[in-house]
Formats: C-alpha cells, sequence, structure tokens
C-alpha cells in the first residue's frame, strides 16, 4: 500500500512497540485520589503515567471494573463522567492493544485516563454497568478495533455495516481497504456476496 | 371484533427522513402511538476520518476536521490545532487566541441558527426557519470575508492563524452583535411563548442531571438538566478565562429547557465577542512554528466546548513519522445520540422528531 503524503517515510521507519507513557517528575506530588486508589484497590494500578499535564495509571486487565467503580464513587475522586473509551493498536507488541478510557469530574473537575492491555484473544471487562456512557464507546471500540467486552449488554457493529469483514483501525488494515469496495462491475459484486456466504 | 389487537409495530425511520438531519436511521417499536422502544443505527455516513488521519501530515488535518461536524467547522479546527500545541507544548500568541475565541463563538450562533431552525421547522414552526437562516447567512458571510469559505473554513492553524483579520472586519462583527440581539427576541417571540410550541416541548424527553451525566451527554443537552458543566469555565482553554461569560442551565431537563438554554447561549456569545473585540491585543498570529511538524513522542487528551458539547481529540504521536500514530475524535454528537432510547421511551411517534432536534445531532460528526 503506498502512502498518499509521506511517500517512504512510514516504511522505513520501524513501528514504535508501545506508548512512552513516562513516570511522573519526582518533584511533583501526586494527585490525591490516585494515591488513595493505590491503597483501597491494591495492586491493581500497575504504574502511574504523567505527560503535557495530563495523569493516566495503568490498570490491570482483570481488575478495571474494581477500579472504575472505586473512582467513580470515592469521595475524593467522583469520577461520574465516562467521557471517552478509545483504544490504540502497537502490533509488535504481544499484547497488542491499549483500551483507554478518559474519565472526568463533574463536580471536582479533575481528568485522568485508565489504561489496560489486552491480546488480540482477550476481552476487556465492560464498563458500561459503571457508566452507562461508555455502551456505545465500547461498540465503536469493538466494531473499529475488535476487541471484545465481557459482560457488554449489546457487543453489536455500530459504524461499519454488520456484515463487513475486519476492523479498520487495526494498524495492519489498508488506509484504501481490503479491497472488495473497489470492484467497478456488478456482477464482480454478486461474486463477492455469494463467497462471503459460502463462508 | 371483541379483542383489540395489541401486537407491537416495528416503524422504520429513516435514514431519508427529513427531520433525522441527515442519515439516521431509528427503529421504532410501537404499542398504538407510543414508544416502547428504540434502536439508534448510525454509520451511513461513516468516511473513516480517523483511519484517514493516521495517514495524513499534521498540517494537512486541520482540513479534515472542518468535515466532521460541518456546521461548525472552526471549532473543529480549534479543537484539534489546541491538542497539537498542548503535545507540542507551544504558545499561541495572545492575539490569536482572541481571534480564536471569536471565530468559535461566531461559529456556535451560526450552529444554534441552523439547530433552532431545523428544531423549529420539524415541528412545524415554518417562520423560525428563515428567521435564523437570515442569521447565519451573516455569520457566514463574516467568515467568507474572513477565509474565504462559507462552509469549510480551514481558519486555524498549529500554532496560530492563516490570517489576520481584514481591515472593518471587527466593525461588521459589532453591527452583527447588534442585529443578533434585537433578532433573538424575534425567534423568543415566535417561540417561547407560543402555546403549541410549549405543548411539544415541555416534560418531552425530560432527563435528571445525574442521569445525563451518566450518559454522558454534555453540552446545552446536559446543562438543559442543571448541571453547570460547559468546557470553557471548567477548563478554560484558547483565551476564555479572559472573559466573563454565563453558563445557563435548565431545571426541568426537557427539551423546552434546552431550547432556553441555547436561546440564551445566544447572547453569552454575543457578550464573550464583544469583549474579545475590546480587548484585541496587537501582536503576531502565528507562534513560531517548524517548517515540519513533529511532536515529540506522547499522547494526549483535549477536550473544547463545541457548539454541541465536549468536543475532545485523543492524539498518540511517535515522535518520528509525520503524521499522528492515533488520532481519535470524542465526538458529542455520537455521545449525545446515545441517550436517545432513553429519552423517547414512552413518548408519542411524534415526540421522536422533536428530541432528535433537540439534542442537535450533526451525523457527519456522528459517524466520522
Amino acid at each position: 500500500m503506498s502512502d498518499p503524503v509521506t511517500p517512504g517515510s512510514a516504511r522505513t521507519i520501524p513501528p514504535p512497540t508501545g506508548p512512552t507513557d513516562p513516570p511522573p517528575p519526582a518533584d511533583l506530588p501526586v494527585p490525591a485520589f490516585i494515591t488513595t486508589a493505590q491503597s483501597a484497590v491494591a495492586g491493581a494500578i500497575e504504574r502511574i503515567a504523567y505527560w503535557v499535564g495530563d495523569w493516566s495509571l495503568i490498570v490491570s486487565l482483570t481488575r478495571l471494573p474494581e477500579v472504575a467503580a472505586h473512582l467513580r464513587d470515592t469521595a475524593g475522586a467522583q469520577f461520574d463522567l465516562c467521557s471517552d473509551v478509545t483504544a490504540t493498536d502497537w502490533p509488535p507488541r504481544a499484547e497488542r492493544f491499549d483500551v483507554i478510557y478518559t474519565l472526568y469530574s463533574t463536580r471536582l473537575k479533575h481528568r485522568v485516563r485508565l489504561k489496560v492491555r489486552v491480546a488480540e484473544t482477550g476481552s476487556v471487562p465492560s464498563v458500561a454497568s459503571v457508566w452507562p456512557a461508555a455502551n456505545w464507546l465500547e461498540r465503536e471500540v469493538f466494531d473499529l478495533f475488535g476487541i471484545r467486552f465481557g459482560g457488554h449488554p449489546d457487543l453489536r457493529r455500530i459504524l461499519m455495516p454488520d456484515e463487513w469483514q475486519g476492523h479498520p483501525q487495526r494498524k495492519d488494515y489498508p488506509l484504501e481497504g481490503p479491497g472488495e469496495m473497489l470492484l467497478e462491475n456488478p456482477v464482480d459484486w454478486l461474486k463477492v456476496k455469494r463467497a462471503g456466504e459460502i463462508e | 371484533m371483541s379483542t383489540f389487537d395489541t401486537t407491537e409495530l416495528t416503524l422504520n425511520m429513516g435514514p431519508q427522513h427529513p427531520s433525522t438531519h441527515g442519515v439516521l436511521r431509528v427503529v421504532l417499536r410501537l404499542d398504538g402511538e407510543r414508544v416502547v422502544g428504540c434502536d439508534v443505527v448510525i454509520g451511513y455516513l461513516h468516511r473513516g476520518i480517523e483511519k484517514l488521519c493516521e495517514h495524513r501530515d499534521w498540517q494537512q488535518i486541520v482540513l479534515i476536521t472542518d468535515r466532521m461536524d460541518y456546521v461548525a467547522a472552526a471549532s473543529n479546527n480549534l479543537g484539534y490545532v489546541e491538542t497539537v500545541e498542548k503535545l507540542m507544548s507551544l504558545e499561541v500568541p495572545r492575539r490569536a487566541r482572541y481571534i480564536r475565541v471569536i471565530l468559535a463563538e461566531l461559529q456556535r450562533i451560526a450552529s444554534h441558527c441552523l439547530w433552532l431552525g431545523t428544531h423549529a421547522m420539524d415541528m412545524g414552526a415554518m417562520t423560525v426557519f428563515l428567521y435564523c437562516f437570515r442569521e447565519r447567512e451573516l455569520v457566514l458571510d463574516l467568515f467568507e470575508e474572513y477565509c474565504g469559505a462559507r462552509l469549510t473554513y480551514n481558519s486555524m492553524r498549529i500554532g496560530g492563524l492563516p490570517l489576520d483579520i481584514p481591515s472593518g472586519w471587527d466593525k461588521k462583527v459589532r453591527a452583527f452583535c447588534d442585529i443578533l440581539e434585537s433578532k433573538v427576541p424575534e425567534y423568543e417571540e415566535l417561540l417561547t411563548h407560543n402555546r403549541i410550541w410549549r405543548d411539544r416541548t415541555k416534560g418531552i424527553g425530560v432527563i435528571g442531571g445525574a442521569d445525563a451525566v451518566a450518559l454522558g451527554l454534555t453540552g446545552p443537552v446536559l446543562r438543559g438538566s442543571g448541571v453547570p458543566r460547559d468546557v470553557r469555565k471548567d477548563e478554560p482553554y484558547a483565551a476564555y478565562s479572559d472573559f466573563e461569560f454565563d453558563v445557563p442551565v435548565g431545571t426541568a431537563g426537557d427539551t423546552y429547557d434546552r431550547y432556553l438554554v441555547r436561546i440564551e447561549e445566544f447572547h453569552q456569545s454575543v457578550r464573550i465577542i464583544r469583549q474579545a473585540l475590546d480587548g484585541l491585543p496587537e501582536g503576531p498570529i502565528v507562534a513560531k512554528v517548524p517548517r515540519l511538524i513533529k511532536p515529540p513522542a506522547g499522547e494526549t487528551y483535549h477536550a473544547i466546548e463545541s457548539p454541541k458539547g465536549e468536543l475532545g481529540y485523543f492524539i498518540v504521536s511517535d515522535g518520528k513519522s509525520n503524521a499522528p500514530y492515533r488520532f481519535r475524535v470524542r465526538p458529542p454528537s455520537f455521545c449525545n445520540l446515545q441517550a436517545l432510547p432513553r429519552l423517547v421511551q414512552g413518548h408519542l411517534m411524534s415526540d421522536v422528531v422533536a428530541l432528535i432536534g433537540s439534542i442537535d445531532i450533526v451525523l457527519g460528526e456522528v459517524d466520522r
């Protein structure tokens, strides 16, 4: 596949193997809600990252719902708005995906990001029961990355057609699509459709 | 003859329905005229903008963001360039930040004009549509004079602005503010105390503050439920911390309150624009930016208050290639639309039209 804008550059540079997630500088005080969470849900928060003013918590996959419920209900945290759920794909890594939750507190007006790592075959515990807002956002991540969410009430594709093959936001999915949409002759379309039915 | 047929009726509304503001499809389950279930089907306008942006230069993406919420292109530009500036820790000149605020607020007025006109027209109030588009036209003229485009402005650059304001433009903006202030009472005269309008909107789609937050609602829809959440106040960006303005909130959380909130936002936007014009500093309009933009490796999320709600960008840079490694948009319309099944529950079929209008969606942004 050719890159229309930066010829060569995308291929000559090896793909990054993961996010940087730099630790916070030593002289920066860690917000109280993070230290509280670290002691309340002991062992669930693997690492803390800080970059250009944003705090991220790298959480262990299985304990995500615990951390989520803690951050929503604790007095000093009160993260009541799940403003975004998204994912990043780092193909060389064994646990290839990061699923990222951006949380905000409408009362205390602070933000934090939660991150979990998940393998292609793995499944992330859904937080739709903690924040109903995560319902569609997790569906979108499922649709575009193919990450499964365990316990999600309604895990269907949302943006792509239901019968679509593949997950477009993955790094190994070509920008132009897999190719079948480029067929010009309607007869070829029917062939593709029939082939899909046989599968 | 003796028993009624009480089978639920499944009714498909859209994607080609005039009140769905684009290509939204809603599958309704009806018990008589009452809605008992609703499934929202989206994706008809999905163009893979996130994927596309991961294959484009940092500067080229500004142009693509225009195509998301195409009735508020300047707000989309603003969110994107500010996110990249945050990633690069770039200080933007004050004049540029002031002009950005003016553009963003003009855009809010244009977007709310379009919303009010179409929302009222959906419910049969044809005149308001013509009134609103009259004023929206004036905003588009101002944008045309500023950057040459009327819909997809491409009006911001990483580090500042492509152009300074043309001479005499500020006077025209002031004149527009005066015109708008005299016209908003005209809209209100047609609607606010109109018996039919009140009957159609009061008590329709009520949602409480806590529920609205849990469902991820932002923007005027959330403020209509009494939650004073406004990114401009809570996490000030551009130059909003320099200006005085109020955040209007509703009390009932129904369609009528969401309407009142947006009407009041016209006045607040005018107030911000006037302050920005009064205090417009002299100086450069663009910071010192390297010709080839390559933010250092890292990631950030930055949100702005678009006319629809919290518009957030989550961008990951790998520090090596000249395109973002991951480009994610948190579209306010998408998140607000999620509440539609909850809002229409138990209401009449005809109220669905009012509620789709009330949450103010643009399908270009929902589907991206």
